[in-house]
């Protein structure tokens, strides 16, 4: 293979990667969090710099999700309001009580829903 | 209540008549100790284990009239248990339990001194080592532990969900501050989180600290700036001095780094734990190498288990330690290697001697170490450390980045990407163990970094047989 230089390119943290996730590979690792008895929320935010440790969270965590529509359905509607944001779903762990997952589910300019 | 007083008698008494004790039942505050001892030929089991008891604690050789002016009950250590070693001859565990009273709070040194002392030269032990501690909560309440934790780590770096990634730079001698800087750089903004001085670099004639400390940091902020993500070198601030080392220090943290890193057996307990509460009241992250260890932890029959010496390191404080990979070119075997990861990392651990634990440990919410993974690992090896690590783990490659036939950052990213792979796939429910090749393989279809790196490595086999058994 020929050697190649590696573009500059920004990247979001865990599963940022991997080629943009399909709607099904995203309500996978969601199925993951919820199975872990993680507790789902979504969160925004428009140009996020790396040390952005908060995001703009959308609405409150989705303490009552039972499936992975309930919180796809969420980050639909957050995209629908801020299609100029980058999105992310995150998961907290109440019992270690700490965040425990968060990865990049949509980013602007890049249409997969 | 005075003890009833007894003329002092000159001479020397056996051991066993004061601190072989098979009727004591330990205390919730005791400090307790598992010793394998081999007794010189001739010598019972009961009198080289009172004697082990003896030397760690209030005994001397002879008796001395000093002693009828304490209370000998309060201060002793007892040999409380013995079992005989399955499958070997003259082979023995040797519990001991320590009063909590013989120990200087929050002093892992004086914990080390008091019952790996003197003791490991007697006379009549062929051979000893310790095996496991329990230490006391009462105890460790009284220690920092790490400066921040590994969730803390987390919420600092803002990285969730998977092991993070390191490279330690190589060649480990010789490169000039800038072009160690380059190398630094290259890593980072391929993918890595953090980056690695290796442990012999201190200070040297080809490249002094402080202008390694600019060029990496200026590395760390560059890629962090281009990647988006946060970055981090652990600079090595292992020193002559306390002094030169906490110079160091505070230079790292001057310059806004965020992890330094700290030799912690060569360096010693007393170096490392005032370099971790400085760590913990200035924000800095401590990375905790462990050159040394084998020369005290190899034997299997004399000197100290790691397990021994990863959580008098978790009491002295450090966020990563350095673990063994199970895969790579280190030896370490699987269970034993994960029982001392649980020390590093749990805040209750059961007793299990499958996995040589001897005794439960409660660290009452003293926050855990990350365990490294360093050694001889690449790309393939990805599924397998996600496997058995999980995420609470830093995954540390060197050559398996360095390597890489187009250079840091591509070899940076094959290894991310190769990770991440393994994490989505792990996460949808497919099993790493059984089909971790084909994840590795799916990924090389669109990473041709990936591609390239497995081209490379793929027929590479570590076959060393693990000496470290029950």
């Amino acid at each position: 293979m020929a050697m190649k230089t590696l573009p500059k390119e920004k990247r979001y943290e865990t599963l940022s990667y991997l080629p943009p996730l399909t709607d099904q590979q995203i309500a996978l690792q969601i199925q993951y969090m919820l199975d872990q008895g993680y507790i789902p929320a979504v969160e925004f935010e428009k140009d996020p710099k790396p040390t952005d440790h908060h995001w703009t969270m959308w609405k409150l965590p989705l303490f009552s999700a039972s499936s992975p529509q309930d919180v796809l359905s969420e980050v639909r509607e957050c995209r629908q309001e801020y299609s100029d944001s980058y999105i992310r779903v995150v998961g907290f762990d109440n019992i270690k009580q700490c965040q425990t997952v968060s990865f990049i589910v949509y980013k602007p300019g890049v249409s997969r829903f | 209540m005075v003890q009833t007083k007894q003329g002092f008698e000159a001479g020397v008494k056996d051991y066993r008549l004061t601190y072989y004790t098979p009727d004591y039942t330990p205390k919730d505050t005791d400090l307790l100790a598992c010793f394998r001892m081999t007794p010189q030929p001739g010598v019972p089991p009961e009198e080289a284990g009172a004697a082990v008891a003896a030397e760690s604690s209030t005994g001397t050789w002879t008796t001395v009239w000093t002693d009828g002016l304490t209370d000998l009950d309060r201060y002793k250590g007892r040999c409380y248990d013995l079992e005989a070693v399955p499958g070997e001859d003259n082979q023995y565990f040797c519990f001991v339990a320590y009063p909590l009273d013989l120990f200087e709070e929050g002093s892992v040194t004086n914990v080390l001194t008091s019952i790996v002392g003197n003791v490991f030269g007697f006379k009549a032990l062929r051979a000893l080592r310790l095996e496991d501690i329990r230490f006391p909560v009462a105890l460790i309440k009284t220690f920092e532990g790490p400066p921040h934790g590994i969730t803390v780590e987390r919420d600092k770096l803002n990285k969730y969900g998977r092991p993070l990634l390191g490279c330690t730079i190589k060649p480990k001698l010789g490169l000039s501050a800038k072009n160690y800087g380059r190398a630094v750089y290259e890593c980072l903004r391929g993918g890595l989180d953090f980056t690695k001085d290796d442990e012999n670099i201190n200070s040297q004639p080809f490249m002094r600290w402080r202008d390694r400390f600019l060029f990496v940091q200026e590395a760390i902020e560059k890629s962090q700036a281009e990647t988006n993500e946060i970055k981090g070198h652990y600079l090595n601030v292992t020193a002559p001095t306390v002094e030169q080392m906490m110079e160091r220090a505070e230079f790292a943290k001057e310059i806004g780094t965020p992890i330094i890193m700290h030799d912690f057996l060569t360096g010693g307990f007393t170096a490392n734990t005032t370099l971790s509460k400085w760590c913990r009241r200035n924000g800095v992250l401590l990375h905790i190498h462990r050159a040394m260890h084998a020369v005290i932890d190899r034997q299997r029959n004399h000197g100290i288990h790691f397990r021994v010496l990863a959580k008098c390191l978790r009491l002295s404080g450090g966020d990563h330690l350095h673990s063994g990979t199970v895969v790579g070119k280190l030896e370490g075997e699987r269970g034993i290697t994960m029982g001392f990861v649980d020390l590093m990392r749990e805040d209750y651990v059961e007793e299990d001697r499958s996995r040589g634990i001897f005794f439960t440990q409660d660290y009452a919410s003293l926050p855990g170490t990350m365990p490294v993974a360093s050694g001889g690992i690449h790309v393939w090896h990805m599924p397998a450390l996600v496997e058995i690590f999980g995420d609470d783990s830093c995954l540390q490659f060197g050559g398996g980045t360095l390597g890489h036939p187009w250079g840091n950052a591509p070899g940076a990213t094959a290894n991310r990407v190769a990770l991440e792979a393994c994490i989505q796939a792990r996460n949808e429910g497919r099993n790493l163990a059984r089909e971790g090749n084909d994840v590795i393989r799916e990924a090389c279809r669109w990473s041709p970094e990936l591609a390239a790196a497995c081209e490379l490595w793929k027929e590479i086999k570590f076959e060393f047989e693990a000496m470290d058994t029950i």
